[in-house]
């Protein structure tokens, strides 16, 4: 069995700090794996020899480039679909039609439903059917395997991070209380308003609007949020305010799929926390804080491998029941 | 010593409230740029002729999930996104009647069908029921019909990109207005054109669009109505008006003689006629 906790990872996805486990969270088998681990003098001598050989022959990002793949391709069916006129995938991201059949992006369908207050059929069966796909494939999975806003986002990251190196930009961490609060309140001016105020500047649907019908002004407000992250501070969108991202989380909190952590494997040379979106969800990584032998990443996790593919000694794995490495 | 940590603590303290107020700016500024699109919206910067079923303006931007489903089933492109420019409009879908009116070519009413929101009201199912506006003569004095002239050609020019569906060319697909000329020894073309007129016509003659009598319009939307006695006429605007907009698209005259109004029809609708 592997430890997770619905509480502590929605709390962590709404804002909170992950918490350091109580000394009787932890079963007696898992404390004698950290207090070895500790007492392991080689392992940092194990990290250095590792850390040097990846830093000379850099692996491949594997995932990454997948998830790349699967990401353009989505956007492109909805291009392509419209444009070559093969009715496959009707409409953008807000809501569309599937051969077709209704799909409603749930936070765009959550802003309506507030502002419009009446809900229609298909608009139900859209949801619905939306919110098992993403409970099934873990939620904020949409944000880095589908999202247009995210991959953009990716680019802005890398050259944030080289201008970075250089000293050029500095990060400004930002606290990640401010998405639930910005999702509070763009779900109450829809409600108050009668308006669905936060599609006005979301930049996954301006994007794939863009896509699909031709670009226009709105793609200033995507630029500028892009400079943003790259001058400021890192991945703030995505961070601190998407609504769309906390929505999906949310939908994703008792997801089957998830990455897993393995403790015994791991070196805890915090390969995994650098290149994360969210490395809040990988706090359980740092030697001491994991509460099991196996832990499973929490509801902000977008799945988006980056992590599984940073890891040295294969502990974080995507697990899905039944599915081989993890199949205890 | 402790005068040491007593600075960390400091610095730690000031740099953690530096976190929360530059948070708070963040958060607040995205709020208050989605805030901004009540601008246009609020003084009617930009009213826009929406496509057929759409509710009334405040309850369609409410209810509209800014998809394009509409846009990509109209088969004369009619239907537009709206840019960042209207505010909470933005990707709102409307209708430019000068570049490409809803001539109804679908019959069925696709967009309405296509919409999966209802801001296109699914109750509306045949165009006569349709009230995305109404039509207005602004410069009467220019049309060609009140000066007693013809007209001979293309409406639009040769370089108008417009479509029309000609049932007696082609009853399934619409075809570019410029390859359509015109020989008239009186302009008549809104009343030509008109989709409801085109309806009411093949009803009287014992042929309603698609067998289906209930497609057959009860009222008349425009008529051209004699000034004097040389032939000279006047466009009028009847009741069964419903604002698609295609009197405003075919008329040759520049700027057009009759434009939309979606200003009032709209403002007590459900997205259609009573």
């Amino acid at each position: 069995m592997s430890y997770s906790s619905l509480k502590d990872s929605v709390a962590e996805l709404l804002g909170r700090d992950p918490r350091k486990p109580a000394p009787d969270e932890v079963s007696p088998e898992v404390k004698a794996i950290h207090q070895d681990k500790r007492a392991d003098k080689s392992r940092i001598a194990k990290i250095r020899v590792e850390l040097a050989e990846k830093a000379a022959n850099k692996p491949p990002e594997k995932l990454r480039r997948k998830r790349w793949a699967v990401l353009i391709a989505v956007n492109l069916l909805f291009v392509l679909s419209y444009w070559l006129d093969i009715q496959l995938l009707e409409g953008a991201l807000t809501a569309s039609r599937f051969a077709g059949f209704h799909m409603a992006d749930l936070n765009s369908a959550l802003q309506v439903m507030l502002a419009f207050k009446h809900v229609v059929i298909n608009l139900v069966i859209g949801t619905v059917t939306v919110f098992v796909l993403w409970w099934l494939l873990g939620g904020r999975t949409f944000c880095s395997w589908v999202c247009p806003y995210h991959l953009l986002a990716e680019w802005a990251e890398m050259l944030h991070l080289w201008l970075a190196k250089k000293k050029i930009v500095k990060d400004h961490p930002m606290d990640r209380r401010m998405r639930t609060v910005a999702w509070l309140v763009f779900a109450l001016l829809a409600l108050l308003t009668g308006y669905t105020v936060y599609e006005t500047i979301s930049p996954t649907g301006i994007l794939s609007r863009a896509l699909i019908y031709g670009p226009g002004v709105a793609l200033i407000w995507v630029g500028l949020l892009l400079a943003f992250e790259v001058f400021y501070s890192r991945r703030a969108w995505c961070r601190y305010l998407c609504p769309i991202g906390l929505t999906y989380g949310l939908v994703g909190a008792t997801s089957p799929f998830k990455v897993r952590y393995h403790l015994s494997s791991c070196f805890h040379e915090g390969e995994c926390r650098k290149v994360c979106l969210v490395p809040h969800v990988l706090d359980t990584v740092i030697l001491g804080r994991a509460r099991g032998l196996e832990v499973d990443i929490g509801a902000d996790c977008t799945r988006c491998g980056r992590c599984v593919d940073a890891c040295p000694t294969s502990s974080l794995t995507f697990h899905f029941p039944g599915s081989g490495k993890a199949g205890e | 010593m402790n005068e040491n940590v007593k600075k960390a603590k400091r610095r730690t303290s000031q740099k953690a409230r530096r976190r929360f107020l530059r948070s708070v700016l963040y958060g607040a500024g995205a709020v208050g740029v989605a805030l901004l699109g009540y601008l246009p919206v609020a003084g009617q910067w930009i009213t826009r002729l929406r496509p057929p079923g759409a509710l009334h303006e405040e309850k369609f931007l409410a209810a509209c999930i800014k998809c394009g489903q509409c846009v990509q089933v109209c088969p004369v492109e009619a239907i537009r996104l709206a840019d960042l420019d209207e505010g909470f409009g933005v990707g709102v879908p409307y209708i430019d009647a000068r570049a490409q009116a809803c001539d109804f070519s679908c019959d069925g009413l696709q967009c309405v069908l296509a919409c999966p929101t209802g801001a296109l009201t699914h109750e509306v199912n045949y165009p006569h029921q349709v009230d995305m506006g109404v039509a207005r003569v602004v410069n009467e004095a220019q049309c060609l019909a009140v000066q007693g002239k013809g007209f001979r050609g293309q409406a639009r020019g040769a370089d108008f990109t417009g479509k029309l569906r000609y049932a007696e060319v082609d009853r399934w697909n619409p075809i570019p207005v410029r390859d359509h000329p015109y020989d008239l020894d009186l302009c008549d073309l809104c009343v030509r054109q008109c989709p409801i007129e085109i309806r009411i016509a093949e009803c009287a003659a014992g042929k309603p669009p698609s067998g289906d009598e209930r497609q057959c319009p009860p009222q008349h939307a425009i008529k051209l109505e004699p000034i004097d006695d040389t032939g000279r006429k006047r466009p009028v605007i009847l009741d069964g008006c419903v604002g698609c907009g295609v009197c405003e698209m075919i008329c040759p005259v520049e700027p057009a003689v009759i434009v939309m109004d979606s200003s009032e029809s709209r403002a007590s609708s459900k997205g259609l006629r009573a």
